[in-house]
């Protein structure tokens, strides 16, 4: 088999996911377009390590190790999702500007800043400030 | 050797000549980018989980046609049968909307659209001029059955092994300790 064609079809698929995580809006479906481009990863290591017969099989070695790395990842990223939308209502990562460093990067444009106040005026009691500190400690 | 090999190999194949391996690889492919294109730009938050599914589950087919078995299975058991379900799991809790959800993609969705075709055009320029002459010999004993996967796991890789388990356990942990409600602090 020519070595261009799952090397292309790897590149095509991780540029998928790259388009996916930087266009998507639910935390979700960018931790879904990461594991498109974890698997494009793992096609090229599958096909470099069936290409060079190596002994260690390094590559083959490597995807099993990337494919267990990849599951702790979306364990981990899907309780990180749920404690923030526990927290704050929401899984859009547009709406997460805490940490923003200019004031004028925390305005966002037309409706969703006031959904901002909106959601946050809900849960500006008492506690759902000690929650939002809690949530950025 | 590999290289005299993979020579003496392209000797008898071409781009204009391809193998019947090299077209079911070329047509499962088409089905997996498609179906990876339909997960990154539906607007349906639970069929790009699905379509995932299809996505993955053609990876898989693609590592059984490149000879590497035990990795085909484990794609299928550990994507397919846990990180989809998962995904679905974490759509259902954070109360996604079942329907279309117009505000799905963000607004510099034209700026990933141009950064993604600039990295994949680049990308696909240098591989295939790097690999133009390069051919896979997928002839002789399989390169990723069970056996040969147990065999190189566990007498060259088992100390990355073992640390990989520790990083499950770690993994494990942290998920606990994150998704815990604090009754203690809440009351």
């Amino acid at each position: 088999m020519h070595l261009a064609y799952p090397a292309v079809l790897a590149a095509l698929l991780f540029c998928t996911g790259l388009y996916g995580v930087l266009a998507r809006r639910n935390a979700i479906l960018v931790l879904m377009s990461v594991e498109l481009m974890l698997n494009a990863v793992n096609l090229n290591l599958v096909a470099f390590d069936v290409w060079l017969r190596d002994t260690l099989h390094s590559g083959q070695a490597l995807t099993l190790f990337t494919i267990a790395i990849a599951a702790a990842e979306i364990g981990i990223g899907l309780a990180i999702v749920l404690a923030v939308h526990r927290n704050r209502g929401s899984s859009d990562v547009d709406r997460l500007r805490d940490t923003a460093e200019t004031d004028a990067a925390e305005t966002l444009p037309g409706d969703e800043a006031d959904e901002i106040h909106g959601t946050e005026d809900q849960a500006t009691a008492p506690a759902g400030k000690a929650k939002k500190a809690e949530a950025t400690a | 050797m590999t290289l005299a090999a993979a020579a003496a190999h392209s000797a008898h194949s071409g781009f204009l000549s391809p193998t019947g391996i090299e077209i079911a690889f070329v047509l499962v492919g088409i089905a997996t980018l498609g179906a990876a294109l339909v997960t990154v730009t539906t607007k349906q938050l639970v069929h790009a989980a699905l379509w995932l599914v299809v996505a993955l589950g053609g990876l898989a087919v693609e590592y059984l046609l490149l000879t590497a078995e035990f990795i085909a299975w484990v794609q299928v058991l550990i994507y397919v049968g846990s990180v989809v379900v998962l995904l679905l799991f974490g759509l259902m809790l954070t109360k996604a909307p079942i329907g279309r959800s117009p505000d799905a993609d963000s607004g510099n969705r034209w700026a990933a659209l141009g950064v993604a075709v600039a990295a994949a055009g680049a990308l696909v320029w240098v591989v295939v001029d790097a690999f133009r002459t390069t051919w896979i010999d997928l002839d002789g004993p399989a390169q990723g059955s069970t056996e040969v996967t147990g065999t190189f796991l566990f007498r060259h890789w088992v100390l990355p092994f073992e640390a990989l388990s520790v990083l499950l356990l770690a993994a494990l942990v942290g998920a606990i300790v994150l998704s815990r409600k604090r009754s203690k602090e809440q009351s």
